[in-house]
Parts: C-alpha cells; sequence; structure tokens
C-alpha cells in the first residue's frame, strides 16, 4: 500500500472560501458601522450646537417615528436583495391603514390583536399578487409593483372616497402603541429591533435567506444551481406586502387619521433608506440591520434639520444628495472588493 | 416590434369606441382640446423618456425637473426678472439637471435607477426650497394664454402643448428610426458593451440623452405652469410614474434596445383616452389609477404572452404537415435527405 502524496496545486481550497466570505461580511460591517459613524457624528454636531436635540423625548420622537419605515425597510430589503423592486409598499400601507382602523368603528370594542392581523393579511394578499406575478409570469418587479402601486391605491382612493378615519373613533389603547415606553424607551421601537433582528438573522443563517442573495448577484446562476427561484421571490414579495400591511396598522396607531393619501410617496423614502443602508440597488448584497440604520438615519437628519432651525424644505434636497452620496460610496467599495475577492481567488492557484 | 403597435392601435380604437359610447362628448373638438390641456406636458416627457429607456437607462428625475424650472419660474418672476431671460435660465438649469443625470450614470457608473430617485428627491427639494410654502400665481395673461388658448390658425382643437408635442414627436421619431445616432441607441440597449466595441461612443450619447431630457422637462415645467398659472413647490408631482407608465404601455421595453416612437403616440392617446373617457363618466378621477395600472400590467404580460405563445409554436414537432415546403417546423431548416 502506498501513500498517495496529493500536490500542493491539487489540494482544496479550503481557505480561500472561508477568506472570501470574511472579506464580505468585513465590507458588511465596514458599511454598516459606517452608517453609525454618519449618525453619530450628525447627532453629535446638533447636540453641540442646539442642546434640546438629545433630550428624552425627542429621542422617543424619532425612535418612533422610524419604526414604520425601518419596518417598511425589512421587507424591501428581502426584495431588494434578490434583485427586485417593490414600488407598492405606500399603497399597501395606506390601503392596510385604513381598513384596519375602520374596524374598530365598526365593531364596538374590536381587540386590537384582530386590527393587526388584519392589517398583516390585507398586506399579504397584495404581496401574493406580487409574487405570483413577478414569479409565476417572469415579468420585471419595477413594472409589476410600479402598476400594482396605482392599482393598490385606486382601490384604496374607492373604498375611502372622501371618508377618512379620525382618531376619536380609535380606541386610546390603540393610539398608544406609539407613546408606551419601558425604560424611556419606546415600546414600539424595541419590538421592531427584534424583528429586524430576526429579519437579519434570517437572511444570514437560513439557506433560504443565503438564497435571496445569490439570486440577487446572478439569477441564471442561482436557477442553474437549483434555487426555487420562483418560490423565493414569492415569499420574499409575500413578506413584504405582509410587512407593509403591519406597519400600515403602526401607521394609523401613531397618526390617528387616516384618509386615502397615507402612505403616497413612501416608496421611494424606502428605497433611499435600504440603498442609503448599504444594500446594492441590483442586488446581491446589503444586511437588513443597514436598512434599518439606513432608515434610522434619514429621520434622524429630518429631525436634526427641524431643530437647528433649518427650513424643513431642505429635507428633500438633502436625502437626496446623501442617497447619490451612498450610492457613489458603495460603487468604489465594490469595485475594489470585487479586485480584493479576484485576488483571493487568484492565490489558490 | 411592428405587431406590438398594431395591439395597442386595436386598443385605442376600442378606447376610442368606448368613450364615444359612454358619453356623446367624446369625440368633440372641445373634448379633443381638454384632452391636449390635461395630457399635454405629460405626452412631451414620454418623448425623450422613451429614448432614454431604449438606451437602457431611466429617468426618474422628470417630474421634479419640471418641478424645479417650475419653481424658478416664479421664483424669478417674484424677483421681476425679464421673462426671456427667465427662459433662457431654466433652459440652462434643465440642461445642467440632465447633466449631473448623464454624468453620474456614465462617468461614475452609477445605475440610472438609484441616480434618478436621488436626484428626484434632490430637484424636488430644491423646488421647495426655492418657493418654500408660497405661491406665485401672477403671471402675466400673454403667458399663461400659452398654456391654455389654441394655437391660432388651427381651429379651436390644438393646444400649445399639443403642437409642441406633435413637432417633437416628428423630430424625435426621424431621430431615432431614421438616423445612426437612433440606431446607436438601439445598439446600446440591446448590448452596451457591444456597442462601444463597435465604436459609438456609449457615455457621450447617453449623456446627451439625459442632458435632452433635462430640457424637455424643464420645457414642461414652463408649460405646466403658464397653463395653472401657477408655480408651487409641488407642482407635477409623482407624474414620473404616469411618464414611464405610458413608454412601457407603449411597448418600449425595460430592458432597453426595444422601442418605437409610433408606439409613444399610440401609448399617449390610450393614457389620455382612458383619463378622459373617466372623467367624462364622473369616475373618481384619482382612482383611474387603476386603468393605468391594469393597462400596464397588460402590457407587460400581453408582450410575455406573445413570446410564450412563440416559444410555443417553436417546439411543434418537426413532422406535423405545414403548408409550403413540407418537413420544415418553425424556425428550424429543412431537413437533408441522406444521400
Amino acid at each position: 500500500m502506498s501513500t498517495i502524496l496529493v500536490p500542493q496545486s491539487e489540494r482544496p481550497p479550503a481557505a480561500a472560501g472561508t477568506g472570501a466570505r470574511k472579506l464580505t461580511e468585513r465590507a458588511f460591517r465596514v458599511r454598516e458601522s459606517g452608517i453609525v459613524v454618519v449618525l453619530v457624528v450628525f447627532v453629535a454636531v446638533t447636540t453641540a450646537v442646539q442642546h434640546r436635540f438629545l433630550n428624552t423625548t425627542n429621542i422617543q420622537f424619532i425612535l418612533t417615528n422610524t419604526t414604520v419605515f425601518a419596518l417598511l425597510a425589512l421587507g424591501e430589503t428581502m426584495v431588494v436583495i434578490s434583485r427586485n423592486y417593490d414600488l407598492s409598499v405606500g399603497s399597501v400601507l395606506g390601503l392596510s391603514a385604513y381598513l384596519s382602523a375602520s374596524l374598530f368603528g365598526q365593531h364596538h370594542g374590536m381587540p386590537i390583536v384582530v386590527v393587526f392581523l388584519a392589517g398583516l393579511g390585507i398586506g399579504l394578499a397584495c404581496g401574493m399578487l406580487n409574487g405570483i406575478m413577478v414569479a409565476a409570469g417572469r415579468v420585471p418587479s419595477l413594472v409589476v409593483t410600479l402598476a400594482t402601486l396605482y392599482i393598490f391605491r385606486g382601490i384604496d382612493i374607492l373604498i375611502v372616497g372622501g371618508k377618512e378615519v379620525v382618531a376619536n373613533s380609535l380606541p386610546g389603547s390603540f393610539l398608544n402603541i406609539g407613546k408606551a415606553t419601558v425604560l424611556g424607551i419606546p415600546d414600539l421601537a424595541i419590538a421592531i429591533a427584534v424583528v429586524i433582528a430576526i429579519g437579519a438573522y434570517y437572511l444570514r443563517s437560513f439557506r433560504s435567506g443565503r438564497e435571496l442573495y445569490a439570486m440577487g448577484s446572478n439569477p441564471d446562476a442561482a436557477r442553474l444551481a437549483g434555487i426555487p427561484v420562483g418560490r423565493r421571490v414569492f415569499v420574499a414579495f409575500a413578506v413584504s406586502g405582509a410587512i407593509a400591511g403591519v406597519a400600515g396598522v403602526l401607521w394609523a396607531a401613531q397618526y390617528g387619521t387616516i384618509d386615502s393619501t397615507a402612505g403616497t410617496g413612501y416608496e421611494l423614502q424606502v428605497v433611499s433608506a435600504v440603498v442609503v443602508g448599504g444594500v446594492a440597488i441590483f442586488g446581491g448584497s446589503g444586511s437588513a440591520v443597514g436598512a434599518a440604520l439606513g432608515a434610522l438615519l434619514l429621520n434622524t437628519i429630518s429631525s436634526a434639520l427641524y431643530v437647528l432651525g433649518i427650513s424643513p424644505f431642505w429635507d428633500q434636497s438633502i436625502w437626496g444628495f446623501l442617497l447619490i452620496l451612498a450610492i457613489t460610496l458603495d460603487q468604489l467599495i465594490s469595485v475594489r472588493l470585487t479586485a480584493a475577492l479576484r485576488l483571493k481567488g487568484g492565490r489558490r492557484g | 416590434m411592428l405587431r406590438w403597435e398594431t395591439g395597442l392601435a386595436l386598443v385605442v380604437v376600442v378606447i376610442g369606441i368606448a368613450g364615444a359610447s359612454v358619453s356623446s362628448q367624446f369625440f368633440t373638438s372641445n373634448n379633443f382640446f381638454n384632452l391636449g390641456l390635461s395630457n399635454g406636458e405629460i405626452a412631451i416627457m414620454t418623448l425623450p423618456m422613451t429614448l432614454i429607456v431604449i438606451s437602457g437607462e431611466i429617468d426618474l428625475s422628470v417630474a421634479s425637473t419640471l418641478g424645479m424650472s417650475s419653481a424658478l419660474l416664479g421664483y424669478l418672476w417674484g424677483r421681476h426678472w425679464p421673462m426671456i431671460g427667465i427662459f433662457v435660465l431654466i433652459a440652462v438649469v434643465g440642461l445642467a439637471a440632465g447633466a449631473i443625470n448623464g454624468l453620474l450614470v456614465t462617468r461614475l457608473g452609477l445605475p440610472s435607477l438609484a441616480v434618478t430617485i436621488g436626484t428626484l428627491a434632490l430637484y424636488r427639494g430644491i423646488a421647495t426650497i426655492l418657493l418654500g410654502p408660497n405661491t406665485i400665481s401672477n403671471f402675466p395673461a400673454a403667458y399663461t394664454n400659452l398654456g391654455v388658448n389654441a394655437v391660432p390658425f388651427t381651429g379651436n382643437d390644438i393646444t400649445y402643448s399639443t403642437a409642441i408635442f406633435i413637432v417633437l414627436a416628428i423630430v424625435f421619431g426621424v431621430i431615432l428610426h431614421a438616423t445612426p445616432f437612433g440606431r446607436s441607441i438601439f445598439a446600446m440597449g440591446a448590448s452596451s458593451e457591444a456597442a462601444q466595441f463597435a465604436g459609438i461612443r456609449v457615455k457621450r450619447i447617453k449623456t446627451i440623452l439625459f442632458m435632452v431630457s433635462g430640457l424637455v422637462c424643464a420645457l414642461a415645467g414652463v408649460l405646466w405652469t403658464f397653463r395653472l398659472n401657477t408655480a408651487v413647490q409641488d407642482n407635477g408631482l409623482g407624474l414620473e410614474l404616469d411618464v414611464v407608465a405610458i413608454v412601457l404601455l407603449a411597448g418600449v421595453s425595460i430592458f432597453g434596445g426595444k422601442g418605437s416612437i409610433v408606439g409613444i403616440v399610440l401609448g399617449v392617446l390610450a393614457f389620455a383616452g382612458i383619463q378622459n373617457a373617466l372623467f367624462l363618466t364622473n369616475f373618481n378621477q384619482e382612482a383611474a389609477g387603476i386603468v393605468t395600472g391594469g393597462l400596464l400590467l397588460l402590457s407587460v404580460f400581453g408582450r410575455n404572452a406573445a413570446s410564450f405563445s412563440q416559444r410555443l409554436r417553436a417546439r411543434l414537432p418537426a413532422g406535423r404537415p405545414r403548408r409550403g415546403r413540407p418537413g420544415t417546423a418553425a424556425g428550424l431548416p429543412p431537413a437533408s435527405t441522406p444521400p
């Protein structure tokens, strides 16, 4: 019996695979920490100029305001990572907000849980509709969700007419959801942070979550590799819709008055938050935590401008500018990352 | 490509019949005039958008450029600038806005979807900064008439915006379909790399397209402001979706490389026709989006159905008897007889 020595060049490249993964993980962390750094700098500068900024009420206000967008950002992240877009989230939110909140007016003593489930259901239905069309019809999601943005909003307008749900028709316990705090931190913010942590864990550690990245990175390769692309896309849209539905109920709880314009224009803000948060516009990379941080950053900036006495009219320009800055940064990082990954792969042999 | 336009023409005819049956006012010249009024600016904006989408990009900042130009118009007029000076500056700003888009996309290599979402916010923000909560509504009649009157010598049918659309449609149509420049746009959309290697100056052309879009949208902003005699920061809010919807409806592929100006004209007619028919029946105008959305879906599923049936036909077994050359199935060469 002779031992067969495997030549150096043919030994399986064990280190390279994990090396590449470590590099990309590091890039994610760098991107996320980048947002945190910008956030901290912003808060520091604003507080230096205006001490009011960092008081408890204001922080609670910012956190509560961010919850809806952070939630929407989570759903949108799943979709964008797989190289799709869900532009209908604003319309779904509006539809869900009105329909679920009006339940209170129709049936006295309606338990809040039921209202949340109703919102979830409405969002899920809308999301599944999107999902079927994109997955089965092989139609670009940009077009499909653009169409459903119109259709869902139109349905909302037809249902709502000129009416609106007013705050007095809603039970106090519902309206207080946004205000309850524990140790000074709004309950809502904690709950949403937990949800985002779950979402982030799913995307990183579950096979189906990671497959979303594969689909966004190279759809054809993913299909050939045996990933059930259609099913994953369907689920991603269904989840995004369900999340938008729940976000609608939360929106109703925070604002109290809902008419047919609820949620108009949110889709672009959500996509911006997601892109600022590091999710590549063509999919394949990004993290849920980053997207949530992006939503937090944009909201913090709005609040900071207000506190600094800068007219809120500057809001949009600034987030537009930030978006462009973010994608420029991402482009530079991805170019460097690709080059570095190629080097690591080359070292194998 | 002719197939799509024929289908769309049929749709337009159907809409026309439906509109006429729903309201006796549909085919009156007065109604056609109103149609031109309410959709003129959108129609004008679809023309440069078509070229951009065919080249493989997209420009979502069109409505914000319209808004920014409208705000600039109001702002400068409020400061008593002469109108000619204002027009020149608006044209320059429009070109600059487009140039920014173009440079970010071509020089920095950023995806146009993301860039134009950013400039959508940026330009709308600039409009908001310029005007704040103010509304300027004291434009002289000589100009506001351009917005609401008919072009002289054409009877009472054609608004200035309609006339401008017709002229621009012819110009863009000729450029797109009958010049090497236009052909290179198709080439870029089909494959940017191949076009580059074929010697087409992809970056320069795309930048030009974006600049033209900026200029045309600035023009649309002026028309919009005069028509409503109002300059306010949210002029044109959300119009980009209507423009993209019409462009997709017209058969322009979102992936680039396919489309036609004839399709755009038909698309504009279809879109305007539906809005108009709904308006005449007192259907809730705001909910007319359902119809636009439905049409959009039909347009993409219809396209898929067409290619689906083609794929199906190609799979037919070769042995099935066909008229003409025996032994040939769709797309397959005739079987050679063995020696």
